[in-house]
């Protein structure tokens, strides 16, 4: 998609992969074909960059024909590079600035608490993106209400855009920020399906706490010459590149 | 880029990089925007002189203040879209309101960013900003002009926003290069009418013009590169002749047609006509965008010709 587009942010998309993967083809319970059944499991994709990894998650759910990726960016495609709810079923909130997605989430997660609703919110940031002030102010809000019903999970893949995270404002020890602020705490490898399946999915029911998964991936994960390289945080494969990738890829 | 044509950021950088040898007190304040704002190069030069803050616009605006209490002068540069956007409320207070010596580089600003959408475009920044007293707001038209504006901006005692595109533009024919904060520069003498642009509109507005020369239209092209404060002389004088078309890369309402209409309507009604985006735009390239919008040597051409057929004799 990227290399069709000639844009994109591979490097998030990849590590990113198998925390989607596990989400649309586990733990997420919804119904393609009614997309705004008020019982569904809601995911936030706060970080909204990284659409390569999402519409095509989204497509593979069901949501929409895999055709339509072949549009990605396309003058007047429904797949802009940011998502957008208004022109695709499957997208809850439009995101692209970062540090969005998680007071969304809690206003969700609030909704559904005041309504003693069923369904679990998710919500995907990046990183970086965890240096955004609105996340901690809506962090802190989370846990005073205890929403447990609200699951925020860090694509740990220790790159923002022009450097490590932790040459940049430092976030370590990331954990324990989120433990005191009133939050359950997990850290799992963010390319182990099974590990990611199982602590997602896991029943919240008398957690009483919101819980944070910190996913530790590599960025541009599964492609050589991306891997954990942050030249990779937007930037389009020439051709040698895109077939030496597919091949690694498959 | 095709030749003939640059990036306005690089004479951004570069000036400021040869600013800050002769200024000690010139620092840049960046949100993880040191490659997009192309100050890789000032941070390996100072790098003491360089705080990034993460991703993070508000405190970037608000740590930029604090910043020149202790005697620094801050470059804070980001994203056009998120650094007015996200932080408007420190540019408005601890900026504006505070009146203190702060520049504000928005960087990739207008419709830049096309296929990204709106969330990156930034074509409401100027309806925010020019609001704000106290703040000179700068939307400089070509790469020698940017480094005037940054120039200006340095030697400027208080409060500027600078107005940076990504967008290659040609660098403009001048006869007499010379910037001054507040006053607009007319690049194309006319009397038919008056076309008002600034940033990457300019050089479109004046090879709209060359053409309607042409057909036997005469219309001055008039850079008004500073928003705030408007050159109202400038303003008065294009009004004189008539018919008054503006064109900027920013929403049709509130920003370089809407300040001009606000005074013409009031000191020197005339026919107008406002070019620019008519709210979120699709997904596009920017080229795509801006032909949807007529923000093209046409679609300029065709806003002359409609305005002069309003235009009382
Ligand atoms: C508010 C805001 N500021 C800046 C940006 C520009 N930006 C896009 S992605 C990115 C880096 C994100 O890093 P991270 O959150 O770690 O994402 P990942 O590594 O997963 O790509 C930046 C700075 C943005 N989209 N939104
Ligand atoms: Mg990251």
């Amino acid at each position: 998609m990227v290399y069709e587009a000639q844009l994109g942010h591979p490097g998030g998309d990849f590590s990113s992969a198998d925390l989607l993967a596990s989400l649309y083809f586990g733990v997420l319970r919804f119904d393609p074909k009614v997309p705004n059944d008020p019982r569904r499991d809601r995911f936030v994709m706060s970080k909204g960059h990284c659409t390569g990894a999402f519409y095509s998650a989204l497509a593979g759910a069901g949501f929409f024909s895999e055709d339509l990726l072949d549009t990605y960016m396309q003058p007047m495609s429904r797949l802009n590079g940011h998502p957008n709810r208004n022109y695709l079923p499957g997208v809850e909130t439009n995101t692209g600035p970062l540090g969005h997605g998680l007071p969304v989430a809690v206003g969700i997660a609030i909704a559904g608490q005041i309504d003693g609703a069923d369904f679990r919110t998710f919500v995907l940031t990046g990183d970086g993106e965890q240096q955004e002030g609105s996340n901690w102010e809506a962090g802190l809000t989370a846990g005073h209400r205890r929403l447990e019903n609200l699951t925020m999970i860090i694509d740990r893949n220790r790159l923002q855009q022009g450097a490590r995270t932790e040459d940049t404002a430092g976030l370590d020890p990331l954990d324990d920020k989120w433990r005191a602020f009133g939050w359950q705490v997990e850290i799992i490898d963010g390319h182990d399906c099974q590990q990611i399946y199982d602590v997602l999915s896991a029943s919240p029911k008398g957690r009483g706490k919101p819980l944070c998964v910190i996913a530790n991936t590599v960025k541009g994960k599964g492609v050589s010459f991306m891997n954990d390289n942050v030249a990779w945080h937007h930037g389009v494969p020439n051709q040698e590149q895109y077939e030496q990738a597919m091949r690694e890829l498959v | 880029m095709p030749s003939g044509y640059f990036d306005c950021r690089d004479s951004f950088s570069h000036t400021l990089e040869a600013l800050a040898e002769a200024d000690e007190r010139i620092v840049t304040v960046v949100s993880d925007s040191v490659g997009s704002s192309k100050l890789v190069n000032f941070g390996k030069r100072f790098p003491r002189r360089q705080i990034n803050v993460g991703i993070a616009e508000q405190t970037v605006v608000a740590v930029g203040a604090g910043l020149a209490n202790g005697g620094k002068v801050p470059f804070v540069s980001a994203a056009s879209c998120f650094l007015t956007g996200r932080a408007l409320e420190q540019i408005k207070a601890d900026i504006a309101y505070s009146n203190v010596n702060v520049k504000l580089i928005g960087q990739s600003s207008g419709i830049a960013y096309g296929e990204l959408g709106p969330t990156h475009h930034s074509i409401e920044d100027m309806a925010w900003l020019r609001l704000l007293t106290n703040l000179t707001i700068i939307v400089p038209a070509d790469p020698w002009q940017t480094e005037a504006a940054i120039r200006a901006a340095a030697a400027h005692d208080g409060p500027v926003f600078v107005r940076v595109s990504r967008m290659p533009v040609p660098a403009l024919e001048r006869t007499n290069p010379r910037f001054e904060i507040g006053k607009a520069e007319t690049l194309v003498e006319g009397e038919d009418l008056t076309i008002i642009a600034n940033g990457t509109m300019v050089h479109r507005a004046v090879a709209a013009a060359r053409g309607l020369a042409v057909e036997g239209i005469s219309a001055r092209v008039v850079n008004m590169a500073t928003m705030a404060p408007l050159d109202e002389a400038a303003i008065l004088a294009s009004a004189a002749t008539g018919a008054i078309v503006t064109v900027e890369e920013h929403n049709v309402r509130g920003g370089l047609g809407g300040a001009v209409a606000e005074f013409v309507s009031t000191h020197h009604p005339v026919p107008m006509r406002i070019l620019g985006f008519d709210g979120f735009q699709p997904t596009g390239t920017v080229e795509s965008l801006m032909e949807l919008a007529g923000l093209t040597v046409e679609g300029i051409t065709r806003a002359a010709r409609q305005v002069l057929l309003k235009k009382v004799q």
